[in-house]
């Protein structure tokens, strides 16, 4: 193969990205040098099993992705924003619809709902660290390793370009025979197991690490939903490892899993990757549900309507989030008691959604609502994914759906769900748990700008979609004709997109100015809430509390407060254990990223050294029988005392 | 930590043991036997069977721990889910037009 192979040449979009990316590394490689950080850099952050440092390197990497994703999008209505437009020739813009569906589902909104479970979890039930602290540092930097890898490939060897959903046969070898798509298989199976990991990490650590007294009932709604969600991983994740492993081996290695040659079936892939699919959707938007319903019984100065309705309703939504999935391809063709049943399993799960809205509504009600950055995130979240919500119903009826199936209606719907679902979230935590995390808040005012812009640009982006996509536009069109008359609607759509943009300009010189001259005199408990993390300082100390609380309601930080009961004891202080730092997480990470790396290109002795890199770590590990250190009551005491003032 | 977890691992290695003989004897059973696709399928159905128990009672301490009932709702979880995958598969790939066979 030759280098001229090797990179992707001839687009000058991309060769200005390799130039930047290139300058951007070197750049980066002289700062850290000349500021002499490499050292901590490595001993604070590379190898830390800090739960909080972990999950900010999460939405660290999920902000960058965002970046990423979000040209991508900006590319694609520019493409679109007048008709016959040539900007991009359609393979670009294939690969690059599939980069953004991918980024954002895998590498943007994944990491940073992990990154916030990371953070507050664990704070939450009381907790000093998660369950296993070393498997968390390993689910994050295999999921790094993945997604880099994932982006190295519009660089190098060139991007996939079947889609997200990558359907067989045309993500087959014989109709795309470049590494685009092995890039897609390998690198979604690595950041997969990192996310497995997760799954298994906050199950064990939501049953066996809660305070004493917090029963079931009385956990925060939050770490309900991240319980749950968790559980959907580990059920849901594994048949994406399958599936993408007989991508894999269909690719690499010949076989005939999903190629109709040899008597494979491409609707297998569409069935497995949809049994996953459809439950990642609810992985990526209950966590989301339970941001919300933290923020708004913050903000209403409420506790949440329906507590126990909300519970039941999450975990019904679980369960029937593996009872849908065929609603993805009723044009496959199917059976019509196939069609009616998968209908009518998708139509129920807007009955317990329905419960989890009326609750937020009552929460609402008659509450001293308090208009946050946070808690507008969460005002706007509930109307627009209604539209969401309405829409889905629309698409659930199979013989509806014959006529929206792959037009822009549904684009414009999964948009309408996941930004507000996900997206809204997202920011609405980032300003809600900002001060737990950094010990300073957002900025308020440039919060709001970037709140209307982005709520403003959304709803622009997205709502000309439906009407263009009723007009019968279907999606993944890389251009049209101007005799459609859909021109109006799309370019009015591009330009929705760029105020999106600059909303998101807004979050990015919020967190500069914030850094630089926000407050740094917040509290621990800056908006009066009513949860176990604020119960301890902002930013949580290392080992999250002095001593662990002892809970005996729900909301049992908001009653301690009123009784004046959060004071700490000196002589309750005892030495606290707490996990060492460790290299294996990283260093074992970097071998899965170059075996992925190997395999892409095919070159397999190479795949095979990297991969006895993998083997020798992972026994190496098992001799490591460091149990961790004692932190002394004296440091304790001195670190409690900065931020309470005296104890008791 | 008590004593048994320092001992050597009997139980994780004849389980890993077992499970890659097994998987072996699937390949083995699938690519070089003369029955027919309806048996093969039931011997490797059998044998995937058995290597759950194994993995079940050797690498997840199955009979270990006191909290009897997570590991109940667990079980029927998984077999419930195991259940709908398997047979929800084949319902939706062998009814209507979808049916290539």
């Amino acid at each position: 193969m030759s280098l001229d192979e090797f990179f992707v040449t001839g687009d000058p979009l991309i060769f200005a990205s390799q130039i930047a990316i290139g300058l951007t590394m070197v750049g980066l490689i002289a700062l850290i040098t000349y500021l002499k950080r490499w050292k901590w850099l490595w001993s604070e952050w590379f190898t830390t099993v800090d739960h909080k440092k972990i999950g900010i390197m999460y939405i660290l990497s999920g902000v960058l992705m965002f970046f990423r994703g979000g040209v991508d999008g900006l590319l694609m209505k520019a493409q679109t924003s007048r008709p016959e437009l040539g900007l991009l020739d359609a393979q670009h813009y294939d690969e690059i619809f599939t980069t953004h569906g991918v980024i954002m589902i895998l590498f943007m909104a994944m990491p940073m709902l992990i990154g916030i479970m990371n953070v507050v979890v664990p704070l939450q039930i009381g907790a000093r660290d998660v369950a296993f602290p070393k498997l968390n540092a390993f689910s994050f930097w295999i999921f790094f390793a993945g997604a880099m890898l994932f982006n190295l490939s519009f660089v190098i060897g060139g991007s996939p370009d079947a889609g997200w959903t990558s359907y067989f046969p045309l993500a087959g070898k014989e109709f795309t025979p470049g590494v685009g798509n092995n890039y897609y298989a390998l690198s979604l199976q690595i950041a997969g197991i990192g996310t497995l990991a997760t799954g298994i990490n906050f199950v064990v650590t939501i049953i066996k690490m809660r305070a004493p007294g917090l029963s079931w009932m009385k956990l925060p709604i939050f770490t309900w939903s991240t319980f749950i969600t968790s559980i959907i991983i580990v059920a849901a994740f594994p048949i994406l490892t399958i599936a993408l492993l007989y991508m894999t081996l269909d690719r690499l290695f010949g076989t005939h899993f999903f190629t109709v040659a040899a008597g494979g079936d491409p609707m297998l892939w569409l069935n497995l990757f949809w049994l996953w699919g459809h439950p990642e959707v609810y992985i990526v938007v209950l966590p989301a549900f339970g941001m919300f319903s933290e923020v708004i019984a913050t903000f209403a100065r409420k506790n949440l309507y329906g507590y126990k309705s909300m519970v039941y309703a999450v975990a019904g939504i679980a369960f029937l989030s593996m009872l849908v999935w065929v609603h993805h391809f009723y044009t496959m063709g199917n059976s019509a008691a196939v069609n009616s049943i998968f209908s009518l399993t998708t139509m129920m799960i807007a009955i317990p959604t329905g419960v989890k809205i009326f609750n937020w509504l009552f929460t609402l009600r008659k509450g001293r609502i308090e208009f946050s950055t946070a808690m507008l995130w969460s005002l706007a979240f509930i109307p627009c994914f209604t539209i969401g919500g309405v829409t889905g119903v629309m698409l659930a009826m199979a013989a509806a759906d014959y006529q929206y199936h792959n037009t822009m209606f549904l684009v414009a719907h999964f948009h309408y769900v996941l930004i507000p679902g996900v997206v809204f979230a997202v920011f609405a935590a980032l300003y809600y748990w900002w001060p737990k995390m950094f010990g300073f808040k957002l900025n308020e005012k440039i919060g709001k700008w970037h709140f209307w812009l982005f709520v403003i640009g959304f709803n622009m982006t997205f709502m000309p979609m439906f009407f263009v996509g009723l007009d019968g536009m279907s999606r993944r069109m890389y251009t049209y004709a101007e005799s459609t008359g859909w021109g109006a609607w799309l370019g009015f759509s591009a330009v929705g997109s760029l105020v999106m943009a600059a909303g998101f300009a807004a979050l990015c010189y919020n967190i500069y100015w914030s850094f630089r001259y926000a407050s740094r005199d917040v509290g621990n408990d800056p908006w009066n809430a009513r949860t176990l993390e604020w119960a301890t300082a902002s930013p949580a100390p290392h080992y999250n509390f002095a001593v662990v609380p002892e809970v005996e309601t729900l909301d049992d930080f908001w009653y301690k407060k009123k009784k004046g009961k959060t004071g700490l004891k000196k002589a309750d202080l005892k030495p606290v254990h707490m996990p060492s730092n460790s290299w294996t997480p990283i260093v074992l990470a970097a071998a899965f990223g170059l075996v992925g790396f190997f395999l892409v290109f095919e070159w397999f002795p190479l795949a095979i050294i990297s991969a006895i890199g993998i083997v020798v770590g992972l026994v190496a590990n098992t001799f490591d029988y460091d149990d961790g250190y004692h932190i002394p009551v004296e440091e304790l005491e001195e670190e409690e005392r900065e931020w309470r003032g005296d104890l008791q | 930590m008590s004593a048994k977890n320092h001992g050597f691992p009997w139980n994780l290695l004849v389980g890993f043991i077992l499970s890659i003989a097994l998987t072996l004897l699937a390949v083995f059973v699938a690519f070089y036997t003369d029955f027919s696709s309806h048996v093969i399928l039931w011997v490797i159905g059998v044998m995937a069977l058995f290597q759950a128990i194994i993995q079940l009672f050797m690498f997840m301490h199955v009979t270990e721990g006191k909290e009897g009932i997570i590991n109940v709702v667990n079980m029927v979880n998984s077999i419930i889910l195991a259940l709908i995958i398997v047979f929800g598969s084949i319902w939706v790939l062998t009814s209507g037009h979808a049916s290539l066979h």
